[in-house]
């Protein structure tokens, strides 16, 4: 077990390692001329080389990156060239939002997609078949139009939420229910409706096994099978799914983060996007593929736990 | 006796096209429809609405409905309708080059990389896993910062994010054909890679790859809407989400202008989804595999009008005087179809089993033996149900006792020994302790008196070293070790009936004979009644007092095993062992014996 | 004497390891046997014993690191995969499992006709050519615009063998041809084989796992175990009185369809086991 923590880790190391090369390098050189863009056609040509020069631009590519990463493992991004503000005080003011909605979305995500899963598969009849229906159009609706939904009927009509604004948690609890309520439910319907189809589709799977009659056949009760057995079985393959929904929340977070105004990390990608905020947007890029890492890691050590065979792998 | 002629095949099955399924089928119908009309509008858009989707006027600002503009304008004062016909044009098309991209990286990929394996594999493999971790919206959003606003750059950069979705599928199909025996045979029949992939892998991957494209085009569409939404698309193009930004702007003045697009935009991936569950489920249903008929018998004789033969007892059978343990009269077991009618597998079954006796059921594939063993059991998988007869176990009726009941019974009175071994056990658990949880609740003891249980169980079993099998996990175990764990966890409670399915089937001759020497031992020892499931005559001459030979669901001859060997008088009976290869002629010299055979037999 | 169709000297086949500097997997370690014209060589071993390696070998499908194979004289173990496939129509193939060994998707007649493209056969010759191929094993012409799942186990494997007669092979491997069939239906398909041989003068390596299946149709029979042959020679002899004490432990353990005889088989076997282990020979026969 320990082999295989150490190997995840590493491969977890690596990945964040490439992502963050590759992100630079088309960053910098698709940037084209950088100084340009920041001070706008009018500035002359001096003054746009004096700030080539400021920035370090005028170095070969590889010196520059370097450069970054010696900063960067000691977390120092740099600074941003819009508001000269660090980038990584930046990041981190913004990061407890983010993640009290994302994570907030992943757990209610997987609570009630393997209840909703177990139910379906266990059930079958009409509960399947409606479990089904709906799973799919959760799927299908993008998470943003849901979002949209969300707000004009439960914030703009019905009043019952605030529609836009972030309460911090330490400040008022029940203000940072109302405000994160909205943006959780929005984010979680897309990821339920995925992870519940899987948690079915393995649980009916699982229930399939000729191991099921067998453990019967010694005198365990149905529910005891199910709920020792077969979940643990059927675990696996929707923490796969519940991984590749992490990132997909993730992303939805950008858009949702926009439509109820939550200062999170949403926020900043969209301004240092249209800003061209490189240093901003390459310290965005690695800790969301941190955050992507460490789930990715966590799910994998719970599929370990699960499932004796994964860890030969 | 054995003739050469075939059976009579089937009347040929219905084949219809996929196309044509899924225009039989009310929600394929539906989406096509809708999507075809969607196209048919961006295409034709210029003939819907005369006017300019961009043309700005600063007097129409949020403007209402009027003549020639049926939807209004928007804060830019242009026609709502115009923009949102025209929109379709873009959406779609910046969907399909997302799409087109994602598949073509995809499928070769997949095609390459599962084909071939080697280093191509883990390389692709990988990327597809990188390409996989990043949210699409942030990449794009980067990609923006650095390239500007185009969104035909976007769409193609999010489909090389998306051909992970066609690599991975194309690859799981490819790599789960690529070691079909079909493959082979074709490549021993002399095919190149090119016709193999051509002809035997593509067709494969196809159906799946449509499904996916139409997933994945809504998953495009949806992400470019969300990237105009933020404002970060191209502002000169008319595009769904760039509506629904203006939109949401000013939803307080006018709450109306986000409903259009929003609409527009949910119908299209609702459709597009739908569309590829429709095509899922045809597929899925034309895939399901029927249920192999019996032709063997149909082919030789007609047997149904030939009476049931029952012998009487010998003098062996007729020394067996257990108390009788279980009595089945009249057994009928039925499986629900979906068209609400009932398909009965077993007919009209009765046996007895006295203590110490062992009951061979004998019969070939669908010969129902097996689902009279689970109904035994109350085991039948799903859909499969008792519809008549009674198995009085011990004075009870196990076909009316309930579950709770059952539960208490199976394990203590009533055990069972699969057929597959490795199947059999949970993967997920060690061994020791799928014999322990069971025996807990058995018996109710302890959880350190079930552990020193099952190492005597174990030991008892002729398991070498019981401590070390009790840690291990099923996977490190091999087949016949296995296959005495789960007669280890079948005699755990003693019980007083065995119900063994084919025990030794899956097993090497010689570690059959082990198995079949255990079973013998522990049914003397613990003096167990057992009803052995099996399609194997020598099997049944090892171990069987009484025999029925079962035959499409009914017992057609039952009686002490040697009258079933020496005085069959079934007519199925009498060809099952007619077929019977052991002991028969061997094939003889080819020519005359060869120095060069004998020489080498020996060195090699 | 006639001179041997196919001659197997000392093959080795080794399957690499998954692993860092693992040792390969040797399946094969060093086998020789020899198949005449018209002649059908038994396979018989347990799993892992390395009979379907070395059909696979002989296909052309696994990897042989030692040793030679001769075809008519002509080694044919390191061939390029351009000229492997022109032996296509010299040695074919019918495998185990009659539910994975034909294409799913494919009508009966596609699949009839792959190997004909070989050859250059096409249109109505190939129809032609189908049409005698049902024919030959008893299936109904009208088969050829069937899917494979049409058909019953017994069935399919009359189309595996009408696909590997169409090419008319001197050599069919036949690997558990008949072990996934109903004992009846394994019977018959059993009897075709047979006839096949004797109208046409094709040659067999016919590998399975049971001592009477291979009794049955064998005119030489070779054991195996842990990747060798222990004992090689006429089918009667080998089949009814074995001498290598491994051979001697897999006869006496199948059971026999009778109960008497099988009581005195049982007392047979135990008593071998017990001279066994007093030689010490039984390594490797516990399960």
């Amino acid at each position: 077990m320990f082999g295989f923590i150490l190997r995840r880790l590493l491969s977890g190391v690596v990945l964040l390692f490439v992502i963050s090369t590759l992100a630079y390098m088309l960053l910098y050189v698709g940037g084209g001329n950088i100084a340009r863009r920041i001070l706008g056609q009018q500035a002359t040509a001096e003054t746009v080389a004096q700030k080539t020069t400021e920035l370090g631009l005028d170095r070969p590519l590889l010196v520059q990156y370097i450069d970054w990463l010696s900063h960067a493992v000691t977390g120092d991004f740099g600074t941003s060239w819009f508001t000269g503000e660090m980038v990584s005080s930046g990041i981190t003011s913004r990061l407890g939002v983010t993640l009290s909605i994302v994570i907030g979305a992943t757990v209610i995500t997987a609570i009630v997609a393997v209840i909703i899963g177990v139910w379906a598969a266990v059930r079958g009849g009409w509960v399947d078949k409606v479990v089904q229906g709906v799973s799919i159009l959760g799927f299908a609706i993008p998470g943003f139009l849901i979002a949209l939904g969300l707000v004009t009927l439960f914030a703009l009509n019905l009043k019952w939420f605030k529609p836009t604004g972030y309460v911090p948690l330490t400040e008022s609890a029940t203000g940072w229910l109302a405000t994160v309520t909205l943006p959780i439910i929005a984010l979680a319907i897309g990821g339920i409706a995925g992870v519940a189809q899987q948690v079915r589709g393995s649980v009916v799977d699982a229930l399939q096994r000729d191991y099921v009659r067998t453990l019967r056949s010694r005198g365990l009760s149905f529910n005891r099978v199910v709920f020792k057995h077969v979940l643990r079985n059927a675990g696996g393959p929707a923490l796969a799914v519940l991984a590749v929904q992490f990132v997909g929340l993730l992303g939805g977070a950008v858009i949702v983060e926009r439509i109820f105004a939550i200062p999170g990390l949403g926020q900043v990608a969209v301004t240092a996007t249209s800003q061209g905020d490189i240093p901003m947007v390459m310290g965005l890029v690695v800790a969301i593929a941190a955050m992507v890492v460490i789930i990715n890691l966590l799910i994998d050590l719970l599929q370990g736990w699960l499932n004796p065979k994964v860890r030969l792998a | 006796m054995i003739d050469l002629t075939p059976a009579t095949i089937p009347p040929k099955a219905q084949r219809t096209s996929l196309f044509v399924r899924l225009l039989k089928n009310p929600v394929g119908l539906a989406s096509m429809i809708f999507l075809t009309l969607l196209v048919l509008s961006a295409i034709f858009a210029p003939l819907l609405t005369s006017v300019d989707p961009n043309q700005a006027s600063l007097q129409d600002f949020l403007g209402p409905a009027r003549e020639g503009h049926p939807l209004g304008f928007d804060s830019a004062g242009r026609d709502v309708f115009a923009r949102l016909v025209y929109a379709g044009r873009f959406s779609l098309a910046g969907g399909l080059l997302a799409l087109v991209i994602a598949a073509v990286i995809g499928v070769i990929g997949g095609l390459l990389a599962g084909y071939y394996r080697g280093w191509f594999d883990s390389v692709s493999s990988w990327l597809a896993g990188l390409l996989m971790a990043m949210p699409a919206i942030v990449v794009l959003l980067a990609a923006r910062a650095v390239l500007g606003p185009s969104m035909w750059l976007s769409m193609a950069i999010f489909g090389v994010m998306l051909s992970p979705a066609f690599f991975r599928l194309v690859y799981a199909s490819v790599t789960a054909v690529r070691d079909e025996l079909y493959i082979d045979a074709a490549r021993v029949s002399g095919l190149s890679d090119g016709s193999i992939i051509g002809r035997h892998i593509l067709t494969v991957v196809r159906a799946p790859a449509i499904i996916q494209s139409a997933m994945v085009l809504g998953i495009a569409i949806a992400i470019q809407a969300g990237l105009d939404f933020l404002g970060l698309g191209d502002m000169t193009i008319p595009t769904w989400g760039t509506m629904l930004n203006d939109g949401f702007t000013n939803i307080y003045k006018e709450p109306l202008l986000i409903l259009w697009p929003s609409l527009i935009l949910a119908l299209t991936c609702m459709a597009l989804t739908l569309l590829a569950n429709a095509m899922r489920d045809e597929l899925e249903r034309s895939a399901k595999p029927k249920k192999r008929k019996p032709l063997i018998a149909t082919a030789l004789m007609d047997f149904s009008k030939v009476a049931a033969v029952t012998h009487a007892d010998d003098a062996r059978t007729a020394a067996l005087t257990g108390e009788v343990l279980l009595n089945i009269s009249d057994l009928s077991v039925g499986y629900g179809q979906p068209d609400g009618s009932v398909k009965t597998v077993v007919h009209d079954v009765s046996l007895t089993v006295r203590r110490g006796e062992v009951h061979g059921l004998i019969g070939e594939s669908g010969s129902g033996k097996t689902q009279t063993a689970w109904s035994i059991l109350r085991l039948l998988p799903e859909g499969g149900h008792i519809t008549g007869g009674a198995i009085v176990f011990e004075g009870k009726d196990l076909a009316e006792a309930s579950e709770r009941e059952m539960d208490r019974i199976r394990g203590k009175k009533i055990a069972y020994i699969p057929q597959e071994p490795m199947s059999n056990l949970d993967s997920s658990f060690t061994i020791g302790s799928q014999l322990v949880e069971p025996m807990r609740i058995c018996l109710g003891i302890s959880k350190k008196e079930a552990t020193k249980r099952a190492l005597e169980l174990l030991s008892h079993v002729g398991i070498p070293n019981p401590q070390r099998t009790f840690n291990a996990y099923p996977h490190e175990v091999s087949g016949g070790m296995a296959q005495r764990v789960l007669i280890a966890g079948a005699i755990s409670c003693e019980p007083d009936l065995l119900i063994a399915d084919e025990p030794t089937t899956a097993l090497d001759v010689t570690v059959q004979a082990e198995i079949l020497q255990l079973l013998r031992r522990l049914q003397a020892e613990l003096n167990m009644g057992v009803v052995l499931v099996t399609h194997n005559f020598g099997v049944v001459a090892d171990l069987c007092d009484r025999v029925s030979v079962m035959r499409e669901g009914r017992v057609i001859e039952s009686g002490p095993v040697r009258a079933i060997f020496k005085a069959a008088r079934h007519p199925y009976t009498q060809s099952l062992l007619n077929a019977i290869l052991e002991e028969g002629e061997p094939r003889g010299e080819l020519i005359a014996p060869t120095t060069r055979a004998t020489t080498q037999g020996a060195q090699s | 004497m006639t001179e041997p169709l196919l001659d197997v000297k000392n093959v080795i086949v080794e399957y690499p390891v998954k692993g860092f500097r693992k040792d390969p997997f040797r399946a094969l370690k060093g086998v020789s046997l020899d198949i005449r014209p018209g002649e059908t060589v038994g396979l018989v071993g347990e799993s892992g014993s390395g009979k379907t390696t070395l059909g696979r070998a002989v296909l052309g499908l696994a990897p042989v690191t030692g040793g030679e194979i001769l075809y008519k004289g002509k080694d044919i173990a390191h061939l390029g995969r351009r000229e492997r496939r022109s032996l296509s129509s010299d040695i074919q193939v019918v495998f185990q499992d009659p539910y994975t060994s034909l294409n799913p998707s494919l009508t009966i007649e596609q699949i009839l006709v792959e190997p004909l493209t070989m050859r250059k056969i096409e249109g109505k010759a190939a129809a032609r050519r189908v049409a005698d191929l049902l024919d030959q094993v008893g299936l109904p012409s009208d088969a050829g615009d069937r899917l494979p799942r049409e058909f019953s186990g017994g069935q399919r494997q009359r189309i595996a063998i009408a696909r590997a007669l169409a090419l008319d092979p001197a050599l069919i491997v036949c690997d558990e041809p008949v072990s996934a069939l109903d004992l009846s239906t394994q019977a018959r398909v059993l009897d075709l084989f047979k006839e096949i041989q004797e109208r046409t003068g094709v040659a067999y390596l016919f590998v399975s796992h049971d001592l009477a299946v291979v009794r049955h149709l064998s005119h030489r029979v070779a054991v195996m175990f842990h990747g060798e042959i222990v004992e090689w020679g006429d089918g009667d002899q080998v089949t009814s009185a074995p001498t290598h004490p491994y051979t001697q432990r897999l006869f006496l353990a199948a059971p026999v369809p009778d109960p008497d005889r099988q009581e005195v088989r049982r007392a047979d076997r135990d008593r071998l086991l017990a001279e066994q282990k007093a030689q010490g020979l039984q390594a490797g026969a516990t399960a």
